[in-house]
């Protein structure tokens, strides 16, 4: 069977293979920027919700770059940049899912639900309340 | 890739300027398993979404401050990540053709993942338990769809991953189940992103005031 | 969610879920077992049961599977427009008085059945099965990337179908409109089976769906022959590779956002609910993120179709490709960013809505120049009006009007009058069957000898195009009117008998429209039987420009004995001007991938825990569920996928076509 296997697939495409160093060092970054968003919101280390927000936020940014890079090998060669255009596009229509519909709910929540003025966005405590 | 004939001598066959003997087609499964990676990316974009919608929805009910478990949430973490690494440990494995080997690391991943799914559906029972299951608001409607598709996703990596390891015994590491080993990865590793998101954006942002 | 009531195995399915009270569903069910029974007999007399399996069911030829998308299309075409017959009879009679024939409980699942299959069951099968059977050949290969997963996709798709036609004899359909908003598809106010049927049969169908353009972005991006960069593939491959983008990025919408009304319907969760936090816009809001992006799933292809027929019977290169392709992949990125259109009503207020405005109007604009470039195309050509053309210069007529009053929608002040008007549903008619219908119509003309071997009777075609044309026009002119006084949509019944003449004028116009379909029908069957004298020879029946011209008529199994080489644009043209030879010898084995009898099988099994699913038949969900998953891995244990068409075979088949091509010469 696994003759037939080797001739079958010519034209071999470059994968990117990982090596036992890529593994570590992502492990290691990601343990890191797992570590320090878990520390700073169990021990209210910033004051502010929203900057801290932010904070946890931009390190998720990070993570998930981390991730690409080392465990999932992304780079612009990979299957002729195709894979890396893929991940564009992707990427910017979740942003467009995700920043237009919060823009256009939030819209429609503060026009159309009267009495829940804050709609998204409101705090837990105005939240509980409303009748 | 395909060999060209020599084209345009006078009097040479000019039809082998338009063909080819032997042409086979690069294998396409990777990009076509990463283009529907994607559309899965949106998937969870969408429930992002209405969980960015309805997640302050508490209807008079429990909140995320008052819910979640944290240290448990940052156990899950560190099991699903241990998991992206020794499959990473697993695929470097089947490159150097090491079956045994392999097969363990793939084992040890499966477990890691069993016990992410165990630990979820424990804290699933309790919240439910406690009368916070997903019917009670739409913040916790939001919040089991987001978590709970996660964990439908990662127990269908798991099943197969053991269909995989029963292939590899059974066939060996030949091109298919290579295949087979590369697209479980970027499945797996893509579950262990989707989950920064959402340890982020739904359990440690949940309980920010 | 489950009810005391429920049988522990048949759930909420009981002998009153048939319409033993409904003539007309009685009637057309009584007609559908007869035509059943008479096919089931013919395939035993004829012992066709082994082909029927081993050729078409368990085939993975893009060929096939292609033929018989379009085969489920066109029939389902004939389903739902029975339902637009039905509807406009109504509207015609039901005024004071009168109730007309159809209460309300049966019209509203009517006009919901209606846009549903249209969509769903027509237009995506028939684009589908276009792009299925052309893209392989156009760009010089012999399968597409995934075949098992083109079984499946199909499979799928037909099963979603006859989930849907099920609920015509078996239970009922959803009556809230083809997108099914909520709170009405709710559980507190929809029940019945009505709205799960509609869930389960697009949740089945929109899985093959976007198997099937996971398919097609790979095939096109790794398939093509050496030397077809993508500046040099075929315009209708291009508007293919973007419309199955557009699949991949949009399909997940909405499988999660009809799961989550599932997940409404059945655990009582609050997404969409008015109560306990739920947000009933976000539904809205979420689904036409799919929405609008569909829409130009529908018309894309349909856009490289006119493309190839502008520029094959104009005799001429296409002009501005270029700028055709740029236009094309514009539409693609911007079809994101005008989906709030759909509900400019639903207050957004103006800032929101203004955007929304402007980017509606920007998206004409790419499509305006591709207008330009067919009709410039035309010019200074030598145009032959065969019937491709025909319908490409109706859809240019048509289309260009339709789009207008698109942008005259765009405007969110004409919106809040005309929205969801009659004016609204002209307007996409207008767009869909002057775009769409009309560019499939030129399509299954065009490509249709190269599919079967013979071209389709142009006497028939003729008529049923004329008929098409004045049947369109006589129907949705007076809807406009009635959508400009006022009149809003999905109404059964009238008070003031002023509207009487329009739906009047609209019926008429819709029995010109039905003799068209009929003459249609008859088009194909003259051409069968007169299929000697309309026989294509050559496999190039209308000098055509690109690579699938170059293969018999039909391509033999492989498609091509050697892949082309491409060194230009519009490749067979090339070929044909620099006086190409067909090789003669060297032929080698060639491989190919092998039939399965598992996209059939994992399709049905997923089609029957759908329908446990709805009528709450648990047990059976969860057993077939099971099984469906136990047999997709059962299906991974097969590594022996494939097989060589020898090389002796090929050679015989093609010195066939070679002897062939000689004669004509």
């Amino acid at each position: 069977m696994s003759a037939h296997d080797h001739n079958h697939d010519h034209g071999h495409a470059v994968h990117a293979h990982g090596s036992m160093k890529d593994y570590v060092i992502g492990f290691v970054l990601s343990v890191i920027l797992t570590a320090i968003p878990f520390w700073l919101v169990m021990n209210k280390v910033i004051e502010k919700s929203s900057t801290l927000g932010v904070v946890i936020l931009a390190l998720a940014a990070v993570q998930i770059l981390v991730h690409m890079v080392y465990f999932l090998h992304m780079n612009t060669k990979s299957e002729n940049g195709w894979n890396m255009l893929a991940l564009i596009f992707t990427t910017v229509l979740v942003v467009i899912l995700l920043s237009g519909s919060i823009w256009v709910m939030y819209h429609l929540n503060h026009n159309m639900m009267p009495g829940m003025a804050q709609g998204v966005g409101a705090s837990a405590q105005t939240m509980r309340d409303m009748p | 890739m395909s060999t060209l004939t020599a084209q345009g001598a006078p009097g040479a066959d000019l039809s082998s300027r338009y063909y080819v003997a032997h042409h086979h087609p690069e294998n396409g499964t990777l990009l076509g398993f990463w283009i529907y990676l994607m559309s899965d990316c949106l998937l969870f974009a969408c429930l992002f979404a209405a969980y960015a919608v309805l997640g302050h929805s508490y209807a008079g009910g429990p909140t995320g401050a008052e819910l979640f478990d944290l240290p448990l949430v940052a156990l899950n973490t560190a099991f699903l990540l241990l998991s992206s690494i020794t499959y990473g440990f697993a695929m470097i494995a089947a490159q150097g053709q090491k079956k045994n080997a392999t097969l363990a690391w793939l084992a040890i991943t499966g477990l890691f993942g069993a016990a992410f799914i165990y630990f979820e559906v424990y804290e699933f029972l309790h919240l439910i338990h406690e009368g916070a299951g997903p019917q009670r608001s739409g913040f916790l409607t939001a919040f089991f769809s987001l978590v709970g598709t996660h964990g439908l996703h990662v127990s269908s990596g798991i099943i197969w991953l053991v269909t995989l390891m029963i292939q590899v015994s059974k066939h060996g590491l030949g091109e298919a189940n290579l295949r087979r080993l590369m697209c479980l990865s970027l499945f797996w590793h893509f579950l262990d992103v989707v989950w920064i998101g959402v340890f982020t954006f739904v359990y440690l942002m949940g309980v920010l005031p | 969610m489950s009810q005391p009531t429920d049988h522990l195995i048949f759930g909420r399915l009981g002998w009153d879920a048939i319409p033993y009270h409904e003539p007309i569903l009685m009637a057309t069910f009584a007609a559908v077992a007869l035509g059943g029974l008479v096919v089931f007999a013919l395939l035993t007399k004829y012992r066709l049961w082994g082909t029927l399996w081993r050729d078409w069911i368990t085939s993975i030829d893009h060929k096939k599977i292609g033929i018989m998308y379009m085969i489920l299309g066109l029939v389902m075409l004939l389903r739902g427009f029975a339902d637009a017959v039905m509807m406009r009879m109504q509207q015609m009679v039901a005024f004071g008085d009168n109730a007309g024939f159809l209460p309300p409980h049966h019209y509203d699942q009517i006009f919901t059945a209606h846009g549903v299959i249209m969509i769903f069951f027509v237009a995506m099968p028939l684009v589908t099965g276009l792009m299925n059977y052309v893209v392989p050949l156009q760009i010089g290969a012999r399968d597409v990337a995934f075949p098992f997963l083109n079984n499946f996709s199909f499979w799928m798709t037909t099963f979603g179908a006859i989930l849907v036609m099920i609920s015509l004899f078996v239970g009922e359909f959803a009556r809230t409109g083809w997108l099914a908003y909520p709170p009405l598809s709710g559980i507190l106010a929809s029940p019945d089976v009505g709205v799960d049927y509609y869930i389960w049969s697009l949740q089945i169908a929109g899985v093959g769906t976007l198997l099937s353009g996971v398919n097609l972005v790979v095939t096109i991006v790794k398939m093509r022959a050496p030397g077809m960069s993508l500046m040099k593939m075929p315009v209708f491959t291009w508007t293919s590779l973007c419309t199955n983008v557009l699949i991949i990025a949009v399909f997940p919408v909405l499988t999660a956002t009809l799961a989550m009304l599932s997940m409404d319907r059945m655990f009582g969760t609050n997404f969409f609910t008015n109560d306990l936090g739920g947000n009933p816009m976000m539904y809205v809001n979420l689904i036409w993120i799919w929405g609008h992006p569909e829409v130009y799933i529908l018309v894309l292809p349909v856009f490289g179709v006119y493309s190839e027929v502008a520029s094959t019977f104009s005799g001429k290169r296409l002009f501005g490709y270029t700028s055709m392709v740029y236009a094309t992949v514009v539409i693609t990125i911007l079809s994101y960013l005008v989906w709030l259109h759909h509900f400019f009503t639903m207050g957004s207020g103006a800032s929101v809505n203004s955007f929304f405005g402007i980017t509606t109007m920007i998206i004409s604009i790419p499509t305006g120049a591709k207008i330009f470039n067919w009709l410039f195309t035309m010019y200074k050509g030598r145009i032959r009006f065969e019937l491709p053309m025909m319908w490409t210069v109706a859809f240019m007529c048509t289309f260009v009007v339709g789009g207008m009053t698109g942008v005259l929608l765009a405007v969110p002040p004409a919106d809040f009058v005309l929205h969801n008007s009659l004016f609204l549903i002209a307007h996409f008619h207008n767009v869909i069957i002057g775009g769409v219908l009309f560019g499939l119509f030129a399509a299954i003309n065009y490509w249709f000898p190269k599919a079967f071997g013979f071209k389709l009777d142009p006497f028939w075609g003729k008529i049923s195009f004329w008929c098409w044309q004045v049947g369109f026009w006589i129907t949705f002119v007076p809807v406009y009117v009635l959508g400009l006084m006022g009149v809003t949509r999905r109404v059964s019944h009238f008070d003031d008998l002023s509207l009487k003449p329009w739906f009047w004028a609209a019926g008429i116009g819709t029995a010109i429209i039905a003799v068209g379909v009929l003459a249609m029908l008859i088009q194909f069957g003259v051409s069968f039987m007169r299929r000697k004298q309309l026989r294509d020879v050559s496999g190039d029946p209308w000098n055509g420009r690109t690579l699938e011209w170059s293969t018999s008529s039909p391509p033999p199994e492989y498609n091509f004995a050697f892949t082309p080489v491409v060194h230009d644009n519009d490749t067979w043209a090339d070929m044909k001007e620099n006086k190409y030879q067909r090789p003669r010898s060297g032929f080698v084995d060639i491989h190919m991938p092998a039939n399965t009898w598992a996209g059939f099988t994992i399709a049905a099994l997923s089609a029957v825990c759908g329908f446990a699913l709805i009528w709450h038949m648990w047990i059976i969900a969860v057993v077939f569920f099971f099984a469906t998953v136990g047999a997709t891995i059962v299906h991974t244990f097969n590594y022996k996928r494939d097989f060589y068409v020898k090389a002796d075979h090929v050679a015989k088949v093609e010195g066939e076509r070679t002897r062939m091509l000689e004669s004509l010469a």
